[in-house]
């Protein structure tokens, strides 16, 4: 599944990231990272935006960038 | 290094993510011996601050905050280039102590540059309320640099990390200590070996070459490529990354490095961090978040967080504005008695002193505009905002982040064009700022009032000027898709921002932003009205008709009456004006305007109004003969303007008004923050243009309905 598709308070755990380099080193900087364990904090009315945190981070990406994140559920750390 | 008070000079770069607290720590840093001069470059700005501390003369550039050394943004570009290229002794690392791991990832790129480096463990005070306990000894030694803790808050450990500083300074520098994996290791000792065995000369370390030409560095390669040491580099090289290929089993290269970057990154933090806390109970962070981006309350929230400070930028912005406008008008009646009734006082009276009075006179909704924004931006709330709004700004083809200098734009479009500088990707920056335009701003208010006076009822003129305005943001949301399918045609920026913590701005530094960006409103937009000022002045009172003058000035000697006088007055006004070089434009660009339903002073008020929005009620004031101390609430012009102009004419001077350009310091303002002259042209034809379509459109209908 993707983390565009987590559910407000899940989960997920990132296992690959599919968008071009700029991107992911981008992510990167954030801490989205394969491995790293995302919460999805809160999504915006029409569901075009998300708030995920990771760790002490939290960072706002459109679902069309959430898209290009696969994840498996796993449990909150937190 | 010695300057002229025998003082060595130590330069350093300030690096680090943004919202560590960089600026917090340069504040308490240099205290109140600050000295900041700006450079603007295109866009972006570094700041150079200087301080002395015993026998050294500290020179720090502040440098854009980045996540990381890459080129994503062009602040990032900034802080790259100025690093790789610029001559500095030491790089000072500011990291938010809790948020270690991520700060470290820029941390380890730093390291790559083989620098002198000094680290500032930087929002302590906020980690042991957290409970976070950092190792700074055990990192120091992970890393190789010296790791300070500190609070620019508090205030502590500040003289502990100049004195660090200090010691960097007149120490040797150590060799880096970024470690790669064993494979990589292996290929970087392969090429130091030959470029060493070469005796290849270069001022770079040979270990930073090594890393460069492993992660394919475009910069590096052109260098060598001209060089014969190419020639065995190459095959080299070749082995290298088919050996590091093989063992990561990708080819991209970027992906193994990053790799490297995060497992260094960890492992520092697992083996000097420990967290106290481990289960923790909502941050007031978090409390604050389930409110204020709420998915129902959310939005409501912020429009009305908007609508106060709209509320208060007008309302308490007008108290100052009398007694500003009080001083202005005393300033030049005293100018005028001082210097007498000549040309000179006239031109520094009339044409200085009213120009550059109309922007002094914007100040305090400026000042406290500017408090607002400034106030939303070191909070945190900006980016909630704009988490909020992207959503529906991306349907026009803007940025979530385009909202705040289009909110702006209301109030004046010179600041306005300045704050779409938080926009990071070029293409989404112009655009922005192409129909910032769009949001009518203070300074067209009068004329609104004006004609929605002449043409409707008092009870509906409050509903038309609201229909105008939110009409302009419409027409600007649409402009932007049109432009954006056209001309801005470009892969989407994406968003993903960091949401960073809630945090109480400090006083010093919210002065320091209002007060240096007030300053700056005032210097250039000051300086443009003041030229433009005199310009105008100059083409609307020359040539000079000395005859004609004469034969009235007779005429009024031998009037009857004070009446006849008044029209003879107003007669030779007129006749100045049409004969004036403004006049002689007016008249020879009316056939343009002529389509719209404009008459030549119609044409003449829009044409001055290029120079500010205000100057279009009194040159029509002027025009309409009731001579220039004329406001829009003068019953006369709005009773002139009502008899003089068709209403279809009328409604089309409005909507011309409400899309071209704002105002000459505007333009002067969009032109350097677009970065060129040419997209002066653009914004000039492409405002101009749409004004005059729309314009004719609404001429049209509104004859057909009158009719």
């Amino acid at each position: 599944m993707f983390l565009s598709e987590l559910e407000k308070g899940e989960c997920g755990k990132i296992i690959k990231i599919n968008s071009d380099s700029v991107l992911k080193a981008r992510f990167s900087s954030f801490g989205i990272t394969k491995g790293s364990i995302a919460y999805l904090v809160e999504e915006t009315l029409s569901k075009n935006t998300i708030e995920i945190r990771i760790k002490n981070t939290k960072i706002a990406l459109r679902i069309s960038e959430a898209k290009t994140i696969e994840v498996e559920k796993s449990e909150c750390e937190i | 290094m010695r300057n002229i008070s025998n003082k060595k000079l130590i330069k350093i770069a300030l690096v680090g993510q943004p919202n560590v607290g960089k600026s917090m720590l340069i504040n308490s840093i240099s205290n109140s011996r600050l000295k900041v001069g700006n450079f603007s470059g295109v866009t972006v700005e570094k700041t150079q601050i200087e301080f002395e501390y015993k026998d050294y003369l500290f020179k720090i550039t502040d440098l854009p905050g980045s996540y990381a050394l890459n080129e994503y943004t062009i602040e990032e570009k900034v802080t790259k280039d100025y690093l790789e290229d610029a001559n500095y002794d030491i790089i000072l690392n500011v990291l938010d102590s809790t948020n270690l791991e991520r700060n470290l990832y820029l941390t380890s790129e730093l390291l790559a540059l083989d620098k002198k480096m000094v680290l500032a463990l930087n929002m302590n005070d906020e980690a042991i309320n957290e409970g976070i306990i950092i190792d700074e000894t055990q990192l120091s030694k992970i890393i190789g640099k010296p790791c300070i803790k500190t609070s620019a808050k508090n205030k502590t450990g500040i003289t502990d990390l100049i004195e660090t500083l200090v010691s960097k300074f007149e120490s040797s520098k150590f060799e880096s200590k970024l470690i790669f994996s064993d494979v990589i290791e292996e290929e970087i000792s392969n090429i130091i070996k030959l470029l060493t065995d070469k005796r290849y000369k270069s001022d770079v370390n040979y270990r930073e070459i090594a890393i460069k030409l492993l992660k394919e560095d475009k910069k590096t390669f052109l260098k060598f490529h001209e060089e014969p040491i190419w020639i065995e580099l190459q095959p080299l090289l070749n082995y290298a990354l088919d050996h590091i290929y093989l063992h990561f089993g990708t080819k991209n290269l970027e992906d193994i490095f990053e790799d490297e970057k995060f497992a260094f990154a960890k492992g520092a933090v697992t083996e000097t961090v420990k967290n106290k806390k481990i289960i923790e109970e909502k941050t007031l962070t978090d409390k604050i978040d389930s409110l204020l981006i709420h998915k129902f309350f959310g939005l409501p929230i912020f429009l009305f967080l908007m609508w106060g400070l709209f509320q208060i930028t007008f309302e308490l912005g007008n108290i100052p504005m009398d007694i500003i406008d009080t001083f202005f008008a005393s300033l030049i009646d005293s100018t005028k008695e001082i210097l007498g009734d000549n040309e000179i006082s006239s031109v520094i009276a009339d044409g200085a002193i009213a120009g550059v009075g109309a922007v002094v006179l914007f100040l305090p909704n400026i000042v406290i505009l500017f408090l607002g924004i400034a106030l939303l931006e070191t909070t945190g709330y900006m980016s909630r905002v704009a988490f909020l709004l992207d959503g529906f700004f991306h349907r026009f083809g803007l940025h979530g982040k385009s909202f705040i200098p289009l909110v702006t734009g209301f109030g004046c479009s010179v600041p306005a064009y300045m704050a779409a500088r938080t926009l990071k990707n070029d293409r989404d920056r112009l655009l922005t700022l192409f129909i910032i335009g769009f949001m009518s701003c203070g300074a067209r208010l009068p004329i609104y009032v004006l004609f929605t006076g002449a043409f409707f009822g008092g009870e509906n003129a409050g509903n038309i000027l609201f229909l105008i305005y939110i009409g302009g943001a419409i027409l600007g949301l649409i402009a932007a898709k049109v432009l954006k399918m056209t001309v801005f045609k470009s892969e989407d920026e994406p968003f993903v921002m960091e949401m960073p913590k809630y945090r109480m701005p400090s006083t010093k530094l919210i002065w320091h932003t209002v007060s240096n960006q007030a300053w700056m409103y005032l210097k250039k937009a000051g300086t443009y009205i003041l030229a433009a000022s005199i310009l105008i002045w100059f083409a609307s009172n020359y040539p000079k008709h000395l005859e004609y003058e004469e034969q009235i000035d007779k005429k009024i000697e031998f009037a009857s009456s004070e009446e006849e006088r008044f029209e003879l007055k107003s007669q030779l006004v007129l006749y100045n004006l049409e004969n004036s070089y403004l006049g002689k434009v007016g008249k020879f660009s009316e056939p343009l305007f002529a389509p719209l339903g404009f008459d030549w002073k119609m044409t003449i008020a829009l044409e001055t109004g290029l120079a500010a929005k205000e100057i279009v009620v009194s040159t029509l004031g002027i025009l309409y003969g009731l001579g220039d101390e004329l406001d829009e609430n003068s019953e006369g012009l709005i009773e002139k303007i009502r008899n003089n102009i068709p209403f279809a004419s009328g409604i089309a001077f409005i909507v011309f008004v409400m899309i071209y350009l704002p105002c000459l310091a505007a333009s002067m303002v969009f032109a350097r923050e677009a970065g060129g002259w040419k997209y002066l042209v653009y914004l000039f034809v492409f405002t101009t243009l749409t004004a005059w379509i729309l314009s004719f459109i609404a001429y049209n209908i509104a004859k057909v309905l009158i009719v």
